[in-house]
């Protein structure tokens, strides 16, 4: 693409992002094509729901993971984190009988403590946060075989179960399909072209180099379809998952706080250049406190979203988490040093991982193979992404 | 007798900037060579054009050494030729050993298998040369930076060297290292080394040095013997340039005292017993440039960073008053709401962050000036950036560029940007126009003259004395920690400056 060297850089970046989006379209049409071959329908409601399902907590994760990444941190605990706090909830479910909107809400506050204190040593005491939180994910790992001694605890209540397998309630009693997951869709469409729009004014009116109307169309008519096939597969199955729902707010979030906020600009400044922005008046080290925090409760929600759905607490659920929260980070264009990384990036490199998890599953790639073919996806990625900036 | 180095014609440019003119040396084999020269003159470039660092061919002109051509392409190319320069930061690894560090990547090995005994037996004679009773297994951390000055010549001595360079080697050392560091050099002298040292202190140039050479600007203004060595020669051949950049005219209008530190002392972050700002005490008027001169490594930045929330150092002490009240400036944010901002002289390490759009640099120190209730207003934002880059001339094709994109001098608008949005009352510049080309220095004089106009006060901390002739209504000069004189603008001259700067310096040593 020929690029004005003048505006390079901003249009460098929206390259990346189409760039992603058109490896997770490639991804998607790969996999129905072999799949296809196979006899079989790559993509059907339930395998659509099942991807948001199984990978809800990988993204859940990499948002929290993104704002220790950008920091200029890392957190391995998540993994052991997610599985102890699910512990927790199970324990304080299934043992002690409370009800789910008293242990929901608890088991968060612990997932916020455990942030609070790896936090506190890396942002206070300027411990390396690898090294704080590779003893957490020991520590964490250990203290759920004790919570759980050594076994599994479950089954439980339906409403604790709804976390992740239960579905929004269709308040308009069409059922088929499902009437408020159509009006959730359309309105969603809706909302990509009007904040597609807004925002292509707004980069007029400060100067950016727009992209191109055709590209600009065809992006926002390709997730238009993508969003509206997705929706009208969920609405002839069951409608829409909680899990969804929970993360498409926590992505807007995110997306909103790390871009229009002072705290979340003030992070990417941390970092960007730690001394700089100490030297103009940002208090690192709260910042930096605040994102373990954070990271803490939203492994918790990832953590009980997991044992919900596999409807029991296990010694050995969340191995790995931290790989692919990690992983979705970096394929989605986060830098390895800090200050740069974007949420949309993220969830679609959650995403990618989550997919091709699925379909290699689906098409009886072993294990083996599948880690394979994930981890030279991540090495080219950030490969894609060096070789841009070295260019 | 031949020269055993001679450079001839040496011009070496950077982008957009001369740093060396058709320099040339002549250096006689065993003598010690003095080069003398304010900071920024040239003398380290031309140090490393000699030892390689910049590589045969990317400088003009010819270094004749030995008889022969010099064509080093790196510095194990001068080293092979027992050209050894010694840096003002040691090159010592502290967690290895004396003889570990004596040896590096010159190990006594045979096979890539070292032998230990013949290198401790080595280095015992090496320390011995150098009048080091330590042992060859000491760790160099436990030593002193005095020891460890000796320990690099000794590695030095391990490379058969016959032409050292010292970069200013007392600089960092305590006045009876600096004499046994001197009788070193002069018994080294004895046994046919010849060397070359960087300084600036006057009373080691005339006690060790055979000849002297002045560089100014990049260009080497004199040669002289020993017997015609003068305090006054020196000072007037390192400052005697025309006035070589111009200012903008102001007329000064100074008003009522803004800001007063009182007996502000600061010690050294690590080292506790290390006095670094030694009972300062300073003012500023309203409406006035004050400069703050003194040679590199005099406390400047220190001072005004302590100032600027404790931004360096420990156990500060003293006082800060704005228009005669004591305000807090234990952090940032305190010394910013008090009226106080700070332009940094590391741009880049400091002051901006590169990968970030210049937008996002002008606000990042009063977000809230742009936000409401932690939410940030993009619209505010971009036109507060565009006001600034039409109010400086900040010369981008908009203010989404990264500023890593920028020059030096739009890269010192745009962090002079970021401070004048927090809307200081006093601001201090810090080295404001160190590595910025010369139109662009014109602009930073402009906007200053314009900011004093305003009724702002200005701090200017530079080590180029014409500028600060040329732009304040009074100069503090700073030496060690130290004020150690104040001139009014009609007063000042560059000869009085560097007087001032070498007297205290003899004075504290």
């Amino acid at each position: 693409m020929a690029q004005d060297k003048k505006s390079g850089s901003a249009l460098g970046e929206r390259l990346r992002e189409n760039g992603m989006l058109l490896a997770l379209v490639a991804i998607v049409a790969l996999f129905s094509i072999l799949l296809a071959q196979q006899g079989k329908t790559f993509l059907q409601p339930q395998n659509i729901t099942n991807i948001f399902l199984q990978n809800g907590h990988v993204i859940i994760l990499a948002l929290g993971m993104l704002l220790v990444i950008v920091a200029g941190h890392i957190d391995l605990s998540v993994g052991s984190v997610a599985a102890f706090t699910g512990a927790v909830a199970a324990y304080l479910t299934v043992k002690l009988g409370w009800p789910f909107y008293v242990v929901i809400p608890a088991t968060l506050v612990v997932g916020g403590c455990i942030g609070a204190i790896q936090g506190y040593w890396v942002a206070f005491w300027r411990i390396p946060s690898f090294i704080v939180t590779l003893a957490g994910m020991m520590v964490f790992r250990g203290a759920t075989m004790w919570m759980l001694g050594g076994q599994n605890i479950g089954p439980f209540p339906k409403e604790f179960q709804a976390i992740s397998s239960g579905f929004l309630p269709d308040l308009t009693g069409m059922d088929k399909p499902h009437g408020l997951t159509v009006i959730l869709v359309v309105l969603a469409i809706g909302a990509q072209f009007w904040l597609g729009f807004r925002a292509r004014a707004r980069d007029a009116e400060f100067g950016i180099e727009a992209e191109p109307m055709a590209l600009f169309m065809g992006r926002t008519a390709l997730i238009a379809a993508a969003t509206g096939f997705v929706g009208y597969q969920l609405a002839y199955l069951k409608g829409l998952p909680n899990v969804l729902v929970v993360l498409i707010v926590l992505t807007v979030l995110y997306a909103f706080f790390t871009e229009n906020t002072t705290m979340g600009r003030r992070i990417y400044a941390v970092g960007g250049n730690e001394k700089a922005a100490k030297l103009s008046g940002i208090r690192s080290d709260r910042l930096v406190f605040a994102c373990f925090v954070n990271m803490g409760v939203l492994a918790a929600l990832a953590g009980m979203m997991v044992t919900a759905r596999l409807n029991s607490a296990t010694p050995k659920a969340g191995t790995g988490f931290e790989l692919d929260a990690i992983a979705s980070v970096f394929i989605g264009g986060a830098s390895m040093t800090g200050g740069s990384g974007k949420i949309v990036g993220v969830v679609i490199g959650a995403l990618i991982m989550g997919v091709m998890n699925m379909g290699m599953s689906i098409m009886g790639i072993g294990i083996d193979y599948q880690q394979m073919i994930k981890g030279l996806v991540l090495l080219a990625a950030v490969i894609f992404d060096v070789y841009n900036k070295a260019k | 007798m031949t020269a055993l180095l001679e450079m001839r014609g040496i011009t070496k440019v950077f982008p957009g900037v001369r740093a060396l003119d058709n320099v040339s040396l002549t250096v006689q084999p065993g003598e010690i060579h003095a080069i003398c020269g304010e900071n920024g003159a040239g003398k380290s470039t031309l140090m490393k054009v000699l030892s390689g660092v910049y590589p045969f061919g990317s400088y003009e002109g010819d270094i004749i050494y030995d008889g022969e051509t010099l064509a080093c392409r790196n510095i194990r190319d001068s080293e092979a030729r027992g050209i050894i320069i010694i840096h003002q930061e040691l090159a010592l690894v502290p967690l290895l050993s004396i003889a570990e560090n004596l040896f590096l990547g010159n190990e006594v090995a045979k096979n890539g298998v070292i032998n230990w005994g013949e290198a401790y037996q080595r280095t015992e004679g090496l320390l011995k040369k150098v009048g080091l009773n330590e042992l060859p297994t000491t760790k160099v951390e436990k030593l002193g930076v005095g020891k460890q000055q000796l320990i690099e010549i000794a590695k030095a001595l391990a490379k058969d060297v016959r032409l050292l360079i010292l970069d200013e080697p007392t600089a960092a050392l305590q006045e009876n290292d600096s004499q046994k560091l001197l009788d070193l050099m002069l018994e080294l002298k004895a046994q046919g080394v010849t060397q070359i040292i960087i300084s600036h202190k006057l009373n080691e140039i005339s006690r060790v040095a055979d000849r002297i050479t002045v560089i100014r600007d990049g260009a080497s203004v004199s040669t002289m013997d020993k017997h015609e060595i003068t305090e006054d020669r020196i000072i007037r051949d390192m400052v005697g340039r025309d006035m070589a950049h111009r200012y903008p005219e102001r007329v000064s209008n100074v008003g009522e005292t803004l800001m007063e530190v009182a007996n502000w002392s600061v010690w050294h972050p690590e080292q506790a017993d290390r006095q670094i700002i030694k009972d300062v005490s300073l003012n500023v008027k309203k409406g006035e440039i004050v400069g703050i001169a003194g040679l590199m490594g005099t406390g400047r930045t220190e001072l005004a960073m302590s100032i600027f929330g404790r931004s360096y150092g420990k156990g500060h002490k003293g006082s800060v008053k704005m228009h005669g009240k004591e305000v807090d400036v234990s952090t940032v944010t305190k010394a910013v709401r008090a009226g106080i901002s700070y332009v940094t002289e590391d741009r880049k390490g400091l002051g901006l962050i590169l990968e970030e759009p210049i937008v996002k640099n002008v606000t990042l120190a009063n977000l809230p000036g742009v936000s409401l209730r932690g939410v940030l207003d993009k619209r505010r934002e971009t036109r507060v950036a565009e006001g600034y880059r039409k109010q400086l001339a900040i010369r981008t094709p908009g203010v989404q560029q990264k500023v890593m994109n920028l020059s030096g001098g739009n890269q010192q608008k745009v962090v002079l940007s970021k401070w004048l949005f927090t809307n200081p009352e006093v601001l201090i510049l810090d080295e404001p126009t160190r590595g910025i080309d010369v139109g662009a220095k014109f602009e930073i004089y402009t906007i200053m003259k314009e900011l004093a106009e305003q009724g702002r006060s200005i701090v200017m901390i530079s080590s180029e004395m014409p500028e600060l002739l040329g732009m304040c209504d009074r100069i503090y000069v700073m030496n060690e920690g130290r004020i150690v004189g104040e001139l009014g603008r009609d007063e000042a001259s560059q000869e009085k400056i560097m007087a001032l700067i070498l007297k205290g310096e003899g004075k504290a040593a």
